[in-house]
């Protein structure tokens, strides 16, 4: 029996808990388990490359030195992430999932610049280290920029000037350097080198000219390039586990990008070459004001209280207030009462899609209470109630009837619809795509003032009294 | 050039059509996620493309042991690949853990 085909079984059944692993993550009860299966087929892969992995050329040599320095990364590795993964906020989990693509698109990049000096003559060989290197790069340097962006170290999306025009010359110029080092093949290591940091400062130029609010999409983006990435790795070393896997989520996360894309109604182009999320956008709904009117804490009781259906529209303005036990807590108490409570779920409510089920969920609100936009929009003519706390864009109807706004075209919530609305709010700050919201003035719509779980607590115990 | 393209091709026909049957079952696979799992979703997408750890580890093994750089870089190249797979999966784990019925 020869060792190597062992090892390609290993590798088979890594590729398939993969496919199978992606396809139960998306369904609801299986995806847990899919999760682990996939985890399950990663661990043999890892396991059986350390065990069983010879060059093609012969014998791969085993010094103790080698196979103690990989268990010792690994155990680092392991360690490190597991309490990252296990400490950290739910709130937070954008950015850790930006952190850890990162992470990825580095070591593929690494693979590149180790692996370079041992390819030079052959063409086919180094044009896949070079292309690896350049998008694990690209996906490092970028998904560092936009783990500083969400978790707000950099605010402004940073504009160079013309930074389209400027970003296009440097990446064609980047492109045109990789065919060069192809064609060419120096020894040196030299340019090689400098290929990786131009692929590093185009990272950068790629993400920062992009607001907060695109953050998900420009993370999903970089997830594929890393996918890619390891493809590449896969071709390189003939590898069947590298190529499924990392082919799978490139082609997985570009759907799940223009996914996305289409749930704020703006094509991807836009996204990465269109200006959204703060700088100039405000100008638009400026000059539209109207009056603003207050509610107190306990009319917002009373009506509550005697209303027969209530939606609750929550944005990451909750979450950020860790306000999500006390609406679990208001829901429970209305629907003692005979109320009916819903969630409004918008696509891209918190910081990612479906951020804001996890994050509800968390706080142990049942699921079927979460209703996504398209089911709930034709509810909104018959509830009496709705309560929107911490989301503005999603909400904003200049998307529907403002042609100068940036928002427009994306789909929301129609809470204008409901006989009343109540919107809980600090302060009359602007969203967080940095746009004025019509709603607040229309007359419908009354302003709860207050921090996010301060004033529900309060609301909590006003209710509780009546 | 274009000798050394066709021969490339040509020696990794069979991992080119792993390759473009892997973007079809991809595209497939995902096709009708409910929104709800996007965020799970990417989150084990995000883990399993940590799988270019398996080249860092043949990286490692087929360096010499007297090469101390490359057996640096090989070992940073590990430790990054470990943090996105163990990282990856336990964060989606703990998203997922809460989509139990209540």
């Amino acid at each position: 029996m020869e060792i190597k085909y062992v090892l390609d079984i290993v590798y088979l059944i890594g590729s398939v808990t993969f496919v199978i692993g992606l396809k139960m993550l998306s369904h609801p009860d299986t995806a847990r388990r899919g999760n682990l299966f996939a985890a399950f087929g990663m661990a043999l892969a890892i396991a059986g490359t350390i065990l069983w992995y010879n060059h093609p050329d012969g014998f791969t040599s085993r010094e103790p030195l080698k196979i103690i320095l990989i268990l010792v990364a690994i155990g680092i590795g392991t360690l490190a992430g597991w309490l990252t993964a296990n400490r950290v906020q739910m709130t937070k989990m954008p950015e850790l999932v930006s952190l850890f693509n990162g992470m990825g698109g580095a070591c593929a990049a690494l693979i590149g610049i180790m692996e370079y000096e041992h390819n030079i003559g052959k063409t086919g060989a180094l044009a896949t280290i070079i292309a690896g290197m350049i998008i694990g790069s690209v996906s490092f340097s970028g998904s560092i920029i936009a783990f500083l962006k969400l978790n707000e170290t950099m605010k402004k999306p940073i504009r160079l000037p013309s930074y389209n025009i400027l970003n296009t010359v440097v990446m064609v110029a980047l492109i045109a350097f990789g065919i060069y080092i192809v064609y060419a093949q120096p020894e040196h290591m030299l340019l090689p080198i400098l290929l990786f940091a131009a692929a590093l400062v185009y990272g950068v130029l790629f993400v920062i000219p992009i607001g907060g609010a695109d953050m998900p999409v420009v993370i999903s983006l970089l997830n594929s390039f890393t996918g890619l990435a390891a493809a590449f790795g896969g071709f390189l070393y003939q590898n069947q586990v590298m190529l499924t896997g990392g082919i799978l989520v490139g082609s997985a996360g570009t759907i799940l990008t223009l996914a996305m894309c289409k749930a704020m109604n703006r094509p991807l182009s836009n996204v990465i070459f269109g200006a959204f999320g703060g700088g100039g956008a405000g100008a638009a709904g400026n000059d539209v004001k109207g009056s603003i009117k207050d509610i107190s804490i306990s009319d917002t009781a009373i009506l509550m209280n005697y209303a027969k259906k209530v939606v609750i529209v929550p944005g990451y303005g909750l979450a950020v207030a860790q306000a999500q036990h006390v609406i679990h807590e208001l829901e429970t108490l209305l629907q003692d009462r005979g109320v009916d409570v819903e969630y409004a779920i918008h696509p891209v409510a918190g910081r990612m899609p479906g951020h804001m089920n996890v994050l509800l969920a968390e706080s142990n609100v049942s699921y079927d209470k979460l209703v996504e936009m398209e089911e709930i929009n034709p509810e909104f003519i018959k509830t009496d109630v709705v309560l929107v706390v911490g989301a503005n864009d999603v909400v904003n109807p200049a998307a529907k009837t403002d042609p100068s706004s940036p928002i427009f075209g994306m789909p929301i919530l129609d809470v204008e619809n409901a006989q009343n609305v109540i919107v809980n709010k600090r302060s009359m700050n602007a969203g967080y795509a940095g746009i004025d919201n019509l709603l607040f003035y229309q007359p419908k719509t009354s302003m709860l003032f207050g921090d996010a779980k301060g004033v529900l607590t309060k609301l909590v115990s006003e209710l509780k009294q009546m | 050039m274009i000798n050394d393209i066709v021969s490339f091709l040509g020696e990794n026909i069979e991992m080119i059509y792993i390759l473009i049957l892997s973007v079809f079952v991809g595209v497939e696979v995902i096709g009708k996620v409910p929104a709800v799992l996007h965020t799970p979703l990417m989150s084990g997408a995000n883990a399993i493309h940590g799988v270019v750890i398996v080249g860092a580890i043949i990286v490692m093994l087929n360096t010499p042991v007297d090469n101390i750089l490359a057996l640096a870089l090989g070992f940073v190249a590990v430790v990054l690949g470990t943090l996105n797979v163990v990282g990856g999966f336990a964060v989606t784990d703990r998203m997922l853990e809460m989509f139990k019925k209540k």
